[in-house]
């Protein structure tokens, strides 16, 4: 299947602030794309980017084979957006904000509509002004939901929403994959990631560092052990690949590099195992080891426009 | 009493936010005053003049507009300010308190921001007292620089005058900041509370226009009669400040025993539910411009029918006066020998006009809140263009003055067809107001133009409303240069009944109105989002 979405050097500044910087992004027709990265990294920009928007300053983007800018209205027929700062009208309820998302986009599936507030639990009576911040990303996850879009495009959507409704919201995401429609599931939440998206993109800075399945990422990184051997853990510091070694009591734990498993594990039989547990790097360790130890850098990445 | 702990500090705070808000309020209202009065001695250089000025107003019409006529009979300065300066200002400062105190108890509430503040070490009563000490502290601000500035402004001031009048108005504001504090207990929206503390103003005004206009008991009834019954400048009488220092004292313990009862948040009057479903219409960007602005359009369309209404019923009697007065028949001579109630009607459709123009500029500008509160970005997603999405706002906005001028041509005629018996007034009147729909469509492109442009100062529209009216209202007294009228679009319309209908100023009013709502929209296409 083509690209959905396919993103290249992209660049975008506000003022001084260089929000995106050179930002590299694919994402394959038919898969659940996570989108992880800190406040600020760039996340909410890309999206405004690729609905059309903001304009990018340089680079190219390309959405279901359109330009997202020039082909807006007609790209966003085949698409639904769920934004992460939901602001509803006061006063309008939730079931005529759902309705006339709906019709923006073609039609109200009533069918799907109901069941979809049912599931989540809505009440579509009460006013925009009323609802709480949980319920109003509801209002706006429905209004996504009951499309029948090729390409959901997700910015944090399940913000505010309880552990509940998380799991009928992953529900309804693995209905949409096997339906073979496109998701764009940017997130903090990295258990929804791991256990929803096939591919991974994590962006800091304004640039995606490191990109693939979760296999393949886990690939590139560091596996954790802990082990209590016989002997003094001599040696060990000394492998190449080994790191964060702490030993206690004949206790020892440490990180080693995927591609030094083998040697660490040869010198480790020699000093007489006892008890061995490993354990393949979490997102979370991923995401720290991308964006975890330059914290003050980070920061300066803190970009207007996007969050 | 730790209901009212961290007073202070959020009375400090709410200065600090409203540091330039209020200080353009107060200098505003001031300065308009000040300005005004000084120009009186120009304008009304000897005492016949003065009292020419008292024999035009002395009639039910004056009434309504103006003051009750204390001192008519020996016009001075004072009296001339007491009576023509007074009403107007104490409804500028009546809304003074109005925004103020619902910006800061009911808005808060409603944006979730109060919740933040109360989670601190905030007493319940605490926004409520911080609010009212600062707004009854602004009215004592602008008291005290009316005192000084007015026996500044023109001689014959009295000190013991200009404290009456300066005690009048604060009056005035202390019963509708206590007012808006009771409105702000009982909706959830800002915008309700506002609406419900604006009609009070409205209706007390028009009690006391009554009142005044058959010299009944009626005008004691309404805040801004006890203002006017002071008599500054002419026979001070203080009691009446006491009414008013009552009646708020009255609403504030009201607003408060509610606010110590309530949720934060909550209201007394219920938010209803509303219907699970959308309506056919709200289906299109237009459908959902319409559900938005539709009560204030309905608003906005019944006051301009009244007004009409009686524009139209008193225009008669405002005209047999306007010819008994020596001075104004030269100009009504100059102007063309039209038929005095054409001369008054064709004054009070542009004077409407120029109001329309605020409806306008609101509308367009509603689509500026709409981006910078986010709900733009979620239908932009939509197969919605840019175009049709601002376009939707902008009928809303240029059609709006359509029904506006409708209903005031429609007021107006009414009236008169009731007062003449001529049927042929009606069409007549109508056309006369539907003439200035393509100057408001300039005022709409300017406003759209300023979007597209500059969005995060699409505000600076009212600016330009602001001068206009400043220049309409002030220029002859300021003897202002012939081009500066030129800049109102208002100015180009054909002064219809007076004058006879020209299609070329339309045209071209059309025109330009045209190009800058073209400009605003490519702009707006061009550019990014911005919140």
């Amino acid at each position: 299947m083509a690209a959905a979405i396919s993103i290249s050097n992209l660049i975008k500044s506000f003022g001084r602030t260089r929000a995106l910087d050179g930002l590299d992004l694919t994402v394959q027709g038919g898969e659940v794309h996570g989108y992880v990265g800190p406040n600020g990294a760039g996340k909410t920009t890309t999206i405004r980017i690729l609905l059309g928007l903001l304009r990018g300053d340089e680079g190219h983007a390309e959405l279901l084979g359109g330009d997202p800018w020039n082909d807006a209205v007609a790209l966003h027929r085949r698409l639904a957006y769920v934004p992460g700062d939901v602001n509803l009208w006061p006063n309008l309820t939730g079931g005529e904000i759902i309705d006339l998302f709906a019709r923006l986009r073609g039609g109200v599936d009533r069918a799907r509509r109901d069941d979809l507030l049912q599931r989540f639990d809505l009440d579509p009576t009460k006013k925009g002004r009323t609802y709480s911040k949980g319920n109003r990303q509801k209002v706006a996850l429905i209004a996504g939901l009951a499309s029948d879009a090729e390409l959901l495009i997700l910015d944090e959507p399940t913000s505010g929403l309880d552990p509940l409704m998380e799991v009928v919201f992953r529900d309804c995401i693995q209905e949409v994959k096997a339906e073979g429609r496109t998701v764009l599931l940017s997130s903090h939440v990295l258990a929804e990631v791991e256990a929803l998206c096939d591919r991974i993109s994590i962006i800091r800075l304004g640039r995606v560092v490191e990109t693939g399945s979760l296999a393949e990422l886990r690939h590139l990184t560091r596996t954790t052990i802990t082990a209590e051997v016989a002997k003094p853990a001599t040696g060990l510091a000394e492998l190449p690949g080994i790191h964060n070694l702490q030993t206690e009591d004949g206790r020892i734990s440490f990180d080693v590099d995927t591609g030094r498993l083998e040697d660490t594990v040869s010198h480790l039989a020699g000093l007489g195992v006892r008890a061995l547990t490993s354990h393949p790097p979490t997102l979370e360790e991923l995401l720290l080891r991308h964006y975890g130890d330059e914290p003050a850098q980070a920061q300066e990445a803190v970009a207007e426009g996007s969050s | 009493m730790t209901s009212l702990t961290g007073t202070t500090r959020l009375i400090r705070f709410i200065l600090r936010r409203d540091r330039v808000r209020l200080s353009v309020w107060v200098l505003a209202i001031a300065l308009s005053v000040l300005g005004s009065v000084a120009s009186f001695a120009e304008t009304y250089p000897t005492a016949a003049d003065r009292q020419t000025r008292a024999e035009v107003l002395d009639n039910p019409a004056g009434q309504l507009f103006i003051g009750p006529g204390y001192g008519s009979d020996n016009y001075t300065y004072g009296a001339m300010t007491a009576n023509e300066m007074l009403p107007l200002a104490a409804v500028a400062v009546a809304l003074m308190s109005i925004f103020l105190v619902v910006r800061h108890t009911r808005a808060e509430e409603e944006n979730e921001r109060a919740e933040l503040v109360r989670a601190a070490p905030v007493g319940r009563l605490a926004p409520l007292t911080a609010t009212l000490t600062v707004a009854v502290g602004a009215q004592l601000g602008l008291a005290a620089l009316l005192t000084i500035g007015l026996p500044a402004s023109l001689e014959g001031l009295s000190t013991t005058g200009s404290l009456a009048f300066s005690t009048a108005l604060a009056g005035v504001g202390v019963v509708f900041a206590g007012l808006a504090a009771v409105a702000a207990q009982l909706t959830v929206a800002a915008r309700g509370a506002i609406g419900i503390a604006s009609m009070a103003v409205g209706g007390a005004y028009l009690v006391r226009s009554v009142g005044d206009m058959n010299d009944t008991a009626l005008k004691w009834v309404s805040p801004f009669g006890w203002a006017t019954e002071m008599r500054a400048y002419v026979d001070e009488r203080w009691w009446p400040f006491l009414l008013s220092v009552a009646l708020a004292a009255g609403a504030v313990a009201v607003a408060v025993a509610i606010n110590r009862q309530r949720d934060v948040g909550f209201g007394i009057i219920a938010e209803r539910p509303g219907p699970p479903r959308a309506a056919r219409a709200l289906g299109s960007p237009f459908g959902l411009a319409l559900r938005l602005q539709r009560a204030t359009l309905s608003w906005w369309g019944v006051s301009f029918f009244v007004l009409g209404l009686l524009y139209g019923g008193i225009a008669q009697e405002a005209a047999s006066l306007y010819e008994d007065i020596d001075a104004l028949e030269d100009y009504l001579v100059r102007i063309g020998a039209a038929d005095p109630a054409d001369q008054y009607l064709a004054l009070t459709a542009s004077v409407s006009a120029l109001m329309a123009a605020g409806y306008v500029i609101q509308s367009v500008l509603r689509a500026r809140s709409e981006e910078a509160a986010l709900r733009a970005e979620p239908m932009l997603a939509t197969p919605v263009g840019r175009h049709r999405w601002l376009g939707s706002h902008l009928m809303m906005a240029l059609g709006g003055s359509i029904v506006l001028l409708l209903a005031f041509g429609l007021g107006t005629g009414i009236a008169r067809v009731i007062s003449t018996g001529d049927a042929g007034e009606l069409p007549r009147l109508i056309g006369a107001a539907l003439a200035y729909a393509p100057a408001l469509w300039v005022f709409g492109g300017l406003a759209a133009a300023l979007f597209g442009l500059v969005p995060r100062e699409a505000a600076a529209a009212w600016g330009v409303l602001a001068v206009i009216a400043f220049i309409g209202f002030l220029g002859p007294i300021l003897q202002l240069p012939d081009w500066s009228y030129d800049l109102s679009p208002l100015e180009h319309v054909p002064t219809l009944p007076v004058a006879d209908f020209s299609v070329a100023p339309e045209l071209v009013l059309t025109a330009v109105a045209a190009a800058l709502v073209g400009l605003g929209l490519v702009a707006f296409r061009r550019r990014d989002l911005q919140t």
